[in-house]
């Protein structure tokens, strides 16, 4: 009943966006054919307005839209006039599925590590370099780390190519660049979480059964202190999967983080609601496996 | 109801049959004891899929993605540059000098009015599916261009075809009316309205290149992506948006025994610092766009031995405002223009760039440069005081309107206003405040005529004059000053009418001096250069010409065979 009661809120809530989406990148100055040339005729722009429907009332050209999404049609993009923006998600999104699950499992590879070394040698020198390391991954932007990490590990070392995507090495540096903020976030929260969790009393009645530490601190402590880090996880992965701006334009990846940017520079509003769409998808579909996931891991959380 | 908190959880009872496997078997905490596993295992699924690509013979860093690769629909250099070696016309540009040398013409007649070309289609004519390449092929792909509901950007440039422009404009329905015939069907006959010199330059131009009617009919707006027959050097293999065209070798072409390369890969790269990353690092051979440089490596760049660059038809220029009060006045406008130093905004900013005196680049053919803009600080005082403003006091605040550009420009556009700037404050005490906007805005703004001074620029279509100094004609869409003048549209069309070069070059020098130093609606400031970036010691056919055009087809690694296949 949960499951269908969320599921059935995200159509009005879709609904709802993509109105917004279609109705705010109008709002801006400038068309999606506005060149340095200008059209032969008034007539001529007119022409090409007429073509693509722009000429109709916004209204109006909402309910067209909606009518073709309806039926998985999202339009011709404005700016690639020979693509779809279906055929545009279908090419892009892969390769951005796979370098934000790359990323993801980079992030919780190095970040669980690190968090739970910081907690668990709270004080230590250990927790103090992990801390440490931890916020100055948050702090850096992407648009700096990928940049140092091109220049040592691609050009100066030679060990990784620079950009372009294809070939499993020409992944390593993306990942690197991407998943590393998201890294520094788990690592925090992971800290925290452990912290908090090593106090709590049901530890100590672990430790008063003379169980043996590692396992209170795996199976018992690591399980509650997961709790915020899954929470975060919806919404990083949403961010992860949905591609970069940053990381694939500097590495020329042909994702879809790109068109999320540019598409609105260029005005192309049906790649645009497409792309939106696809981004509220993904967000609400994974808050609502978050939702689920902690059932799981703590089971005081009921869903019903 | 919640369980006691302090009782032990017990992870062999999580409850596994709710959520599936998977979302069970990732939150097992024992999992987690070795995080790195999944990662792992996640890696080793994704590599083995991997199917990398062959490289290229030959890949070419070519500018941000085309937006299409369809004759009708490209207007940037960056598609043009991709639609080239794809689609062929009567004439294709010459791989050294960029002039008209024969394409799918074999040879043509000029009749002696000058009136009438008269074309011939080569024999081994033939799309890459092996059919014919016929008259009626041309005169399908020049109506489509000129078919009003296409709305095609740049159909102006057959204009000079006798009732194109009716036809365009919708002024005849009847296509019987335009000068294209098609006597036979290996004959094309275009009669001009006017003797037209660089007609020839038009026939190469990618707008007008031989597109093939059977497949955009049946295919409509997806057809490039339909594997349709081509008729250039190249054929298309892929196209996958920001990441490349694949183009592979047109065995049919009529000299298909000439093009250089088997396999061309065009990287679609907008960001600078990738491109030359890419290039620094062996993925890419040829970096042949200025943008796609970052403006700050420039002066390490020009001392390497790749580094090419050649004067070309480019215009940088500022547009004024015509209909604010404040600048109506032409002695105000010439005021603004004489008090700009542009050797030394050039020396600052575009040191691989000529400061520009003209509108229309040096080395255009048929051009005797008129009067242009000079630098005399003195004499423009003088005029602002004449126009009601010594010293630049009670002058209005007016602004300089730019645009932001992304990825190449570098602030570029920014620098130069912060420069002009300086030099209006200091030379005629004026202040000026610098606009900033986004690209789409910033176009708008300037067609809109809601500025007072705009960054501009131009690229020459074609080698003649005329290319620059129609804009500024009164009903030129592009002339965006509000400037009209009526000596200056009968300059322009009698210089269009007449066939005596020599008058003819006289009639637009006048015309120039008329634009640059007696009204001055618009201020010059350089003329672009070209540039390449490519092992001169490892490939050879890429040249600099003025209209920076660059066939691929011409392109082999230095000692490869000239016709390897």
């Amino acid at each position: 009943m949960y499951f269908l009661r969320r599921i059935l809120f995200l159509v009005p809530l879709l609904l709802a966006i993509s109105l917004l989406a279609f109705g705010l990148l109008r709002l801006a100055p400038g068309g999606p054919f506005d060149r340095e040339r200008a059209p032969a005729s008034e007539e001529i722009e007119r022409q090409l307005r007429a073509r693509y429907h722009l000429d109709e009332s916004i209204p109006r050209q909402y309910l067209r839209w909606l009518g073709g999404a309806v039926g998985g049609d999202l339009g011709l993009s404005l700016k690639y006039r020979n693509h779809s923006v279906s055929e545009i998600i279908r090419d892009g999104l892969p390769v951005s599925l796979a370098l934000g699950l790359l990323a993801f499992g980079f992030a919780f590879g190095f970040g669980v590590p690190l968090g739970f070394l910081a907690a668990v040698r709270r004080g230590s020198w250990s927790d103090w370099g992990g801390s440490f390391l931890a916020l100055v991954f948050i702090c850096v932007p992407g648009f700096v780390v990928g940049p140092v990490l091109v220049l040592v590990f691609g050009l100066k070392l030679g060990w990784f190519p620079v950009g372009l995507w294809g070939a499993p090495l020409q992944a390593v540096l993306p990942m690197v660049a991407l998943g590393l903020y998201f890294g520094g976030r788990v690592a925090r929260l992971l800290r925290e979480g452990m912290t908090q969790a090593l106090q709590s009393e049901f530890i100590r009645t672990a430790r008063a059964k003379g169980l043996g530490e590692f396992s209170i601190l795996t199976r018992h402590a690591l399980r509650l202190a997961l709790m915020p880090v899954v929470s975060y996880s919806g919404p990083m992965l949403a961010d992860l999967l949905t591609g970069s701006f940053v990381v694939e334009n500097l590495f020329q990846i042909p994702g879809i983080g790109v068109f999320m940017v540019n598409s609105s520079l260029s005005r192309d509003y049906p790649l645009v609601v497409g792309l939106v769409l696809l981004y509220a998808v993904l967000l609400l579909v994974l808050n609502l496996l978050v939702d689920i996931t902690y059932g799981l891991l703590d089971p005081r959380v009921r869903l019903d | 109801m919640a369980k006691n908190p302090a009782a032990m959880p017990d992870p062999e009872n999580a409850p596994s049959h709710c959520a599936g496997a998977f979302l069970f078997a990732a939150i097992r905490p024992e999992r987690w004891r070795i995080p790195g596993g999944w990662f792992v295992l996640l890696l080793a699924a994704w590599v083995s899929g991997c199917r990398p690509l062959p490289r290229a013979d030959l890949t070419v860093l070519n500018g941000a993605d085309p937006g299409s690769l369809d004759p009708l629909l490209v207007s940037g250099i960056e598609e043009l540059r991709a639609v080239l070696p794809l689609f062929e016309g009567l004439t294709r540009p010459d791989p050294a000098t960029g002039e008209a040398r024969p394409g799918l013409a074999e040879r043509w007649e000029l009749s002696p009015d000058r009136l009438t070309y008269t074309f011939l289609l080569r024999t081994n004519a033939v799309w890459s599916t092996g059919e014919p390449i016929r008259a009626d092929d041309l005169l399908y792909s020049w109506r489509r261009v000129l078919e009003p509901t296409n709305a095609c950007q740049y159909a102006s440039l057959l204009f000079p075809v006798r009732g194109a422009e009716d036809y365009l404009l919708g002024r005849t329905r009847d296509f019987g009316s335009v000068g294209v015939k098609a006597p036979a069907p290996n004959r094309v006959e275009v009669t001009l309205a006017n003797p037209c010199p660089w007609f020839l330059d038009l026939c190469a131009f990618q707008t007008l290149a031989v597109v093939p009617r059977g497949a955009i009919e049946r295919f409509g707006d997806q057809w490039i992506m339909r594997n349709p027959p081509f008729s250039g050097a190249y054929t298309l293999d892929f196209w996958r948006l920001n990441d490349r065209i694949r183009l592979r070798r047109n065995v049919r072409h009529w000299d298909a025994g000439n093009t250089g390369c088997e396999v061309v890969d065009l990287l679609s790269v907008s960001q600078p610092a990738t491109a030359l990353n890419l290039y620094l690092s062996g993925q890419a051979d040829v970096i042949w766009d200025k943008p796609l440089v970052p403006a700050e490596l420039l002066p390490e760049l020009e001392r390497r031995p790749d580094y090419h660059t050649f004067p070309m038809l480019g215009s940088y220029f500022v547009r004024m405002n015509v209909t604010r009060p404040a600048l109506a006045d032409a002695r105000v406008r010439r005021a603004f223009s004489l008090a700009v130093d542009r050797e030394r905004i050039v020396r600052r900013l575009a040191p691989a760039c000529t400061a520009a005196t003209h509108l229309v680049p040096t080395g255009t053919a048929n051009h005797r440069p008129g009067e242009g803009a000079r630098h005399d600080p003195e004499l423009a005082r003088r005029l602002l005081a004449e126009a009601g403003f010594p010293g630049g006091r009670g002058f209005p605040r007016l602004s300089y309107l730019c645009d932001s550009s992304g990825g190449g420009g570098a602030r570029m556009h920014e620098r130069v206003a912060v420069e002009l700037q300086a030099m209006w404050r200091e030379q005629l005490g004026v202040e000026v405040g610098i606009r900033q906007m986004e690209k789409q805005v910033y176009l708008v703004a300037q067609r809109q005529l809601d500025y007072d001074f705009s960054r501009s620029s131009w690229i020459g279509d074609y080698n003649d004059p005329n290319t620059f100094l129609d804009l500024f004609t009164s009903a030129n869409g592009n002339n965006r000053t509000g400037w009209k003048h009526s000596e200056y549209d009968r300059l322009l069309a009698e210089s269009q009418r007449t066939t005596d070069p020599g008058l003819r070059s006289g009639l637009l020098a006048r015309a120039e001096t008329l634009l640059l130093a007696e009204e001055a609606p618009v201020l010059p400031l350089w003329f672009e250069a070209g540039f390449t970036l490519f092992d001169p010691a490892k490939w050879t056919g890429i040249h600099g010409n003025l209209l920076d055009v660059h066939p691929l087809h011409s392109i082999r690694p230095r000692g490869a065979p000239a016709a390897a296949h």
